[in-house]
């Protein structure tokens, strides 16, 4: 049994190792082999990058060597694939090796587009790169006052963001004295502050106590960045002094190439993570096109799921259990307390008031997520 | 040729209907319908809402069983 996994971020890393264990006497036995095809040697704890913006973390503690990650008997390449051919069951990749397999396990990830809205690259700052992280850190340092607007594309990754943005924000021009010269303004793309309507509820009085203005049903069009304005789908306009931007993403431009999935998401089933029409392919992470968080919790739950069933096929021939749309998802919340959001298919996240043990929690977890890659955790 | 597509929203917090119809409107053609299902009581008001401020066109809202249909035409 060959079972191939691409992709080697959270949710590939995750299901290559879980299966590991799980397939430990299947793999001594020459009954399963694991392979690993990735497109870079290192791994990068991506909920990093926010601290790094803020200049809490610096870049080289967000990665680890990948192979160093993952267990020996799986093996490993640096070597993203080119083409999916799924009717040969077979990927080739950028190298021109051809590896064929019994079971795919498809985790390639998303990516953000900024270039895809006019003057977004040249007029705004992001946080989802180590590069562009960096430079947001250095911009928010020599900021002296003024208008900073804070707006999301969509889709995006890591759908808390935004909310956790406003805190550290506020938390930063006050440390550095200049919160009172600093007018802080959140837009959102539908019609309250977060989708998750709890924690709309939840951010409303909170923003308001810190001082954030809001504007909700702002989708954003296009950035004039010369003369520093941004322009909603919906028609209203607003000028900035700095502009910050979730950005919107897409899947890898592989899945879009091969036709895979629109806008690069691979239709996938809610329940069993398998590609539609595709018995032997599974979707984890990001690259589905489910209406699930795009969040490393998701994509641990929804590999969790995938490897419980992959080994109970193998060893009983049937799977065990469905993905029930389990994320859970920490809400840094400022002046070092946090809170969370756990939540699943059927059940609304109930949340609590923040609290200083639930932000160190937060910041023990930085570093538990290696743990928790190596499927440990 | 306008194309149906039907997107699949049901039992979600995260990212919501309305956030999976503006998503899903980026990649489809002007004058293709988008059908978006949707188990959140608030999507019967939300999405027109946006459709109408956008510019783009709602032709078909109607509540099956606990399951909203409601129908999108991309205007621009």
């Amino acid at each position: 049994m060959r079972i191939l996994v691409v992709g080697g971020g959270t949710a590939g890393t995750i299901v290559a190792n879980n299966l590991s264990r799980r397939l430990t006497g299947e793999i001594r036995a020459g009954k399963v082999r694991i392979t690993m095809l990735s497109a870079s040697d290192r791994h990068m704890y991506q909920p990093g990058l926010l601290y790094v913006a803020f200049g809490q973390m610096t870049p080289d503690q967000l990665y680890r060597d990948q192979a160093n990650l993952l267990e020996p008997t799986i093996e490993f390449h640096v070597d993203p694939v080119k083409q999916f051919q799924l009717d040969k069951n077979k990927v080739v990749t950028e190298s021109g090796k051809t590896h064929e397999y019994d079971i795919l396990v498809i985790a390639t990830g998303s990516r953000m587009v900024p270039e895809e809205t006019p003057g977004l690259t040249e007029g705004a700052e992001f946080f989802y790169t180590e590069a562009s992280a960096v430079k947001m850190y250095k911009k928010l340092r020599e900021f002296k006052g003024g208008r900073v607007m804070v707006a999301v594309g969509v889709p995006h990754k890591c759908p808390i963001a935004p909310v956790e943005v406003m805190f550290a924000l506020d938390d930063f021009f006050k440390a550095r004295g200049i919160r009172d010269k600093v007018q802080l303004k959140y837009h959102y793309p539908i019609g309250r502050l977060h989708t998750i309507e709890n924690v709309a509820k939840w951010a409303k009085p909170e923003f308001e106590r810190i001082g954030v203005d809001t504007e909700t049903l702002f989708n954003i069009k296009e950035i004039d960045a010369k003369n520093k304005v941004m322009k909603s789908e919906e028609g209203t306009e607003v000028e900035y002094d700095l502009l910050i931007v979730i950005p919107a993403h897409r899947g890898m431009e592989v899945i879009e190439r091969d036709n895979l999935g629109s806008g690069g998401w691979i239709p996938t089933d809610r329940y069993s993570l398998k590609m539609n029409g595709h018995d032997n392919v599974y979707v984890v992470g990001d690259t589905t096109n489910l209406p699930v968080s795009k969040t490393g919790s998701a994509a641990h739950f929804q590999a969790e799921a995938i490897c419980e069933n992959i080994a109970s096929i193998i060893k009983i021939g049937e799977p065990v259990r469905d993905y029930d749309g389990k994320v859970y998802c920490f809400i840094e919340a400022g002046h070092e307390k946090a809170t969370y959001a756990m939540f699943n298919y059927l059940n609304p996240p109930d949340l609590k008031p923040p609290s200083k043990p639930m932000h160190w929690f937060k910041i023990s977890y930085n570093h538990m997520y290696w743990t928790s890659v190596r499927g440990l955790l | 040729m306008s194309e149906t597509k039907v997107i699949d929203a049901c039992d979600t917090f995260c990212p919501g209907p309305l956030m999976e119809l503006i998503s899903h409107i980026k990649h489809v053609a002007v004058g293709d319908v988008i059908e978006l299902l949707s188990t959140d009581q608030g999507s019967a008001a939300d999405i027109p809402e946006w459709v109408k401020k956008v510019g783009h066109e709602i032709i078909g809202s109607e509540q099956i069983g606990n399951v909203w249909h409601i129908k999108v035409r991309k205007a621009k």
